[in-house]
This record gives C-alpha cells, structure tokens and sequence, in this order.
C-alpha cells in the first residue's frame, strides 16, 4: 500500500467514524420523537404491552382526530396561540427598547442597574412561582389570559440577548442616522431592529416554544378546560379510569406542529439576516 | 452654503482633555482640510461641529448661528463617514432618500432629489443595488450621494478615502476636488494623508495634540512652515532636520552639527549666530554638486519620474529627491549641495520657525 493510498484509507476510516457517531447522536436526539408518533397511531393496550413493539400492529390514524374531537382540542390551541404569541411580541417589544437603551443610552446608574437586572436571572424561575401569584390574585388576574401573559412578559434574557446584538452593531450608523435627522426611536425601528433579525427571530422562537410548552404557570393560574393552553390540556386525558396515552401522543404530536411551522419559517429570515449583516457598515 | 467658526473650542473627557482651545474659521464655499498625526483632534474637532461629540468649552458657530447645543440634525450639516456608514438592508436608492423621507418630503421631490444626486456621481445604474453588491469606491459615492441629496449648508469628510486602495484614492480625490468646484459647498476635510491635504485644500489645519500648529494655503504651509512638526508633516519624503549650532562662515553663516558638518545657511541665518536650531531642508532641494558635502549612498529607490535617495553625511541619515537618473548605487560616495535659500531654521528649543 503506497503512502498516498494508505492516507487516504484513513481519511475514509476517520470519515466513518465522524458520520457514525453523528448519525448516533441524531439518532438519540430523532427517538424520543418517533416515539411518540408510533404511539400515536396505536391503541391504547399497546401502547403498555410487552414486548414494546417498534412499530404499531395496527396504524390507528383516528386517534388525531379523537384527540381532537374528546377534549376542546381546538379551545386548546388557541388559548395556547394567544398566550404565546401575546408573551412573544410583548417580549420582543420591551427586549428591543430596555436592550436598545442599556446597549446605546447614557444614563446615571445604567451599569449598575443592567448588572442588577442581570442578576435576576440567577434566581430559579421556580421560585417566583408564589409572589408572582399572590401579585396575580391581588390584581384580580387569576383565570384570565393578562395573569398568565403578563408575569412572564418582561423576562431579563431578551434584554440581554439584545443588547449583545446591538452592541455589534457599528456606530457609525446610527451617527448617520442622527446626521440624516432621525430621532431615537426611528433608529431602533428603522436602523437597528431590521439589523437585528437574526437575533429578533432567535429571541421569538426560543420565547414562543418556551410559552408553547409552558405548564406549570398557567396550570397555576387558569382553571376550567376552557382556559387551558395546550400542556395542560394534555392532562385531562388522564382520569380515574386511566390515561389514553396514545391520544396523548397524539395531542403532544399535533402540538409540535406549530413550533416546528415557525421555526421553519424563522430559519430562513435568520439565515438570510445573517448574510445582510455581513456587510454591514460597508466593510 | 454657511461660513464655520471654532472659537476656542475644548473638549474633555473627564479629567483628559484632548482638544486645548482651538480656534479656526471656513470661509462659505471654502474647502477645509484638518491634517494631524493619529490622536491629534482633527475628528474629534470634526464630529464636534457635527454635533456627534458635545463640546466642553467654547463655541461653535454655522453661518451665524452657535450651534453647541443643537442636535445634528439641526445643524444643516451632512457627514460622509470613514466606512461610509451606509444602511445595508436598504437600497442606494433608500440609502439616498432616508434623509428626505425623515423630512416628510413628497415623494417626487424625494426622486427628483435622488436622480438629480445620482446623475452628479454617476450611480443611476447602481440605484437599485445593496451596498454589499458595490465595490469601495461606489459605496463612496453612495455615502457622497446622501450627502449631497440634503442641500447641506456644510459637508464633512471623516478620512473618507482611508478604505480605498491607492489608485482609486488618487480617483476620488479628483471626484471629490470637483464636487466642490461644481456644488461651491463649504466642505471641512479631516485625514491623515498630507498628500490628500495638499492637493484639495484652500487652507490646511495641521494640527498635533490637541492644538492647532498652523493654518495656511497648501503652499504657505509648504514653503513657510510654522515650526519643525508642521515642516517635517507635510511633504513627501519628509524634510530633513539637522541639529546644530550656527556658526559664522566668512561673511555668511553656516550649521555646524554634531559631525562637525559646515551646512550652508540663507542670509537671514547671520543674526543668529551662535544660536542652537534645527536646519530643514526639503528632500528636492538637494542635489548632486562635485565639491559639496561628502555623503555615502545607502539606498536607491528610482520611481520612475524620480529617483528617492537615502545617504549618510556623518552619522546623520538624509533624503534627497533627484530629478536626473544618477548613475549611483549603495556604498557610492558622492558629494551634495543644498538650495541654502529654500532651506527652514527652526528654534531647536522650541521648534519655532525663525525668520
């Protein structure tokens, strides 16, 4: 075997092995998935049985309508549509002004207040859990849409994540801006936010799957299977005659659709943002 | 169109201030050029009058208004910046009319405006481009466009030809030169190239830490430099500086260095003899002279319509710049003369020229 041909036998063997051990780790992370759209499409018995079968005997494709049609599926969706919508525009919104201001105004006491707001990011979520209620009853907020959207509005992270991003964003732009006679505020929404998609679309995604998936805090606050939003919905397949898990994983899997449709439609603005901003400022 | 005047103007941050009262005027329809090493204030002093910067003391004044405490936009100035600045998402044509949109103009007055800027440099085809589809001199252009669209009473230039190779700067300084002669705009210049401030200024500020060394035509400031800095700055090769004292030589006068070197002294040298300075001498006004000054050739750089010459005269290293084709090379030794009446005295104290 001459040397060239030994190289480029262990070039092919290194090759293997990097797409092996990738196609394991997808594999691992895919499974959970097609896993529950097996599940899906089976009865409930088999869903339980042993030995557990790959692949369901019989396809069961009525279960995403029964799903659908047992539980106030739809009521589901769009209460979960309003919440997480409602938290991702208002979080983009205040993320874009509070990370503008932090990353371009001077103001008395801005450091310290941004390492402040940042340090309430250590706090576990978990425990505001009982002040952020006793505010929410107080205000009379208990069951409606305002208790679950407002509280987990104005999260420090999007402020951060923002800031950073304008923080990149040369200067001599908006000095042209300011030159050409543009206030502030037409800055941001002319100059810097149509900049800062990729990191916009990011915030929206991680900020509306985040909501999309959120359980415990409108469990907390909404009661009736009218207001629930979707994770908890899920739940009422389980009573005290027992859980129909396949129409639970059917119900997860028709839940997945509209994060998986956005991410999809992000993708590509992120993308496409990412390869604007490789001009920026003319260099 | 608008006169300019910088009165004592001092910028601080904090405790370091870095601009100590300086004062100068444009003339309405002037072309102003501010020429400093790095660090010196010529753009601070520029992004000043911009209304970029805040001014700690003294006035700024545009036409007859001060304007220290007005926002750029009320200034009725245009900047084209180092990196053009431009908007990348948006079109040149949108680039050219973002001014003109924030002004709450009609919208054929905007197009109008945008052609009429665009016909001037030559981007007509180019309107419907993003600036990352032009090359370095086009996204110029663009940057010179939304300037020019605004009918500003000032323009300044924040060292706009920086970015641009050599060939295509030299291009852009003859654009530039012309838009001013075709606009008549006052126009204040800032850059670091003394080649770019010699050929399109009326008046040079040369300026060094913060304060203003001389103000002057590009050929007063050639010819009559106010101190050592501003003789060595400006020109290319740099004036030759020899230390020494100046001694009497017959009825005349000349420099003795350290070396012991007779250099020969204009007329006006006389009544200071005996004084310590520096003798300036511009690299063209040296020329090869049997019976002159011995000096050893330590390196040859023809040019073509010249020919750069480094040599040795004692242990001083001295630039001359030679019309003819010499048919000299490294190690030869030759003998020079000086154009004593063109050459500078400066006060080896303080820099000063002496008359």
């Amino acid at each position: 075997m001459t040397t060239r041909s030994k190289s480029r036998a262990g070039a092919l063997a290194l090759d293997i092995l990097n797409h092996g051990a990738l196609a394991l780790v997808a594999l691992l992370f895919l499974f959970p998935f097609f896993w529950m759209i097996s599940n899906a499409v089976r009865s409930n018995s088999e869903v339980l049985a042993i030995p557990v079968r790959i692949l369901p005997t019989v396809f069961e494709w009525d279960n995403f309508a029964e799903a659908w049609t047992t539980l106030p599926f739809g009521r589901f969706f769009i209460n979960s549509l309003i919440v997480s919508i409602s938290v991702t525009v208002i979080t983009v919104v205040v993320s874009c002004l509070s990370g503008y201001a932090f990353a371009r105004l001077k103001f008395p006491g801005r450091d310290a207040l941004l390492m402040s707001y940042l340090a309430t990011l250590m706090v576990p979520s978990i425990m505001l859990i009982i002040p952020l209620f006793l505010i929410v009853n107080y205000l009379g907020m208990v069951n409606t849409f305002q208790g679950v959207i407002l509280p987990v509005a104005f999260g420090t992270f999007g402020s951060f994540l923002l800031r950073q991003f304008f923080l990149s964003i040369p200067n001599e732009l908006e000095e042209a801006a300011r030159i050409d006679g543009a206030s502030r505020l037409r800055i941001l929404v002319s100059i810097i936010v149509p900049l800062s998609m990729p990191a916009i679309g990011l915030l929206s995604l991680f900020t509306f799957i985040s909501q999309w998936n959120n359980f415990l805090w409108p469990l907390i606050v909404m009661t009736g299977a009218n207001n629930a939003t979707l994770p908890v919905g899920l739940t009422l397949f389980q009573t005290q005659q027992g859980t129909a898990w396949n129409y639970i994983m059917a119900g997860a899997t028709l839940s997945m659709l509209p994060g998986i449709l956005l991410a999809i439609l992000l993708q590509k603005l992120i993308y496409n943002s990412i390869a604007l901003n490789a001009g920026m400022g003319g260099r | 169109m608008a006169s300019i005047t910088i009165r004592n103007a001092v910028k601080a941050y904090g405790a370091v201030e870095v601009l100590h009262g300086v004062s100068v005027a444009a003339r309405d329809g002037e072309f102003v050029v501010l020429v400093g090493p790095s660090g010196c204030g010529k753009s601070t002093l520029l992004r000043m009058i911009a209304g970029l910067e805040s001014i700690t003391d003294g006035e700024i004044e545009i036409g007859d208004r001060v304007v220290n405490e007005l926002e750029p936009k009320e200034r009725d100035i245009a900047m084209v910046f180092q990196s053009y600045a431009l908007y990348p998402h948006m079109t040149v044509r949108d680039n050219m009319a973002f001014a003109l949109k924030l002004a709450r103009r009609s919208r054929e007055q905007i197009e109008s405006e945008v052609n009429r800027a665009a016909d001037i440099l030559g981007l007509a085809p180019l309107l419907d481009r993003y600036p990352r589809q032009l090359s370095g001199g086009q996204r110029q252009r663009v940057a010179m466009g939304r300037a020019i669209v605004r009918n500003p009473a000032v323009f300044l230039f924040d060292e706009p030809l920086s970015n641009l190779d050599a060939k295509l700067r030299v291009q852009m300084r003859s654009e530039i030169k012309a838009l001013h002669h075709r606009l008549g705009a006052t126009m204040i210049y800032v850059t670091h190239d003394q080649m770019e401030a010699m050929t399109m200024a009326d008046r040079i500020v040369v300026m060094r830490a913060g304060n203003i060394e001389q103000v002057g035509t590009p050929l007063e400031i050639y010819d009559t430099p106010a101190n050592s800095f501003v003789g060595s700055f400006i020109g290319s090769p740099s004036m030759n500086l020899i230390d020494g004292v100046i001694v009497a030589n017959g009825a005349g006068a000349s420099l003795k260095d350290g070396d012991g070197t007779l250099w020969p002294l204009p007329e006006h040298a006389v009544p200071h003899i005996g004084r310590s300075v520096q003798l300036g001498i511009r690299p063209e006004h040296i020329s090869l002279q049997t019976g002159g000054i011995a000096a050893i050739i330590s390196s040859v750089e023809p040019t073509g319509a010249e020919t750069h010459v480094q040599m040795q005269v004692g242990g001083k290293t001295i630039v001359a710049v030679l019309r003819d084709r010499p048919g000299i090379a490294i190690g030869d030794t030759v003998a020079i003369a000086i154009t004593d009446e063109r050459s500078q005295l400066f006060d080896l104290q303080t820099g000063l020229h002496l008359r």
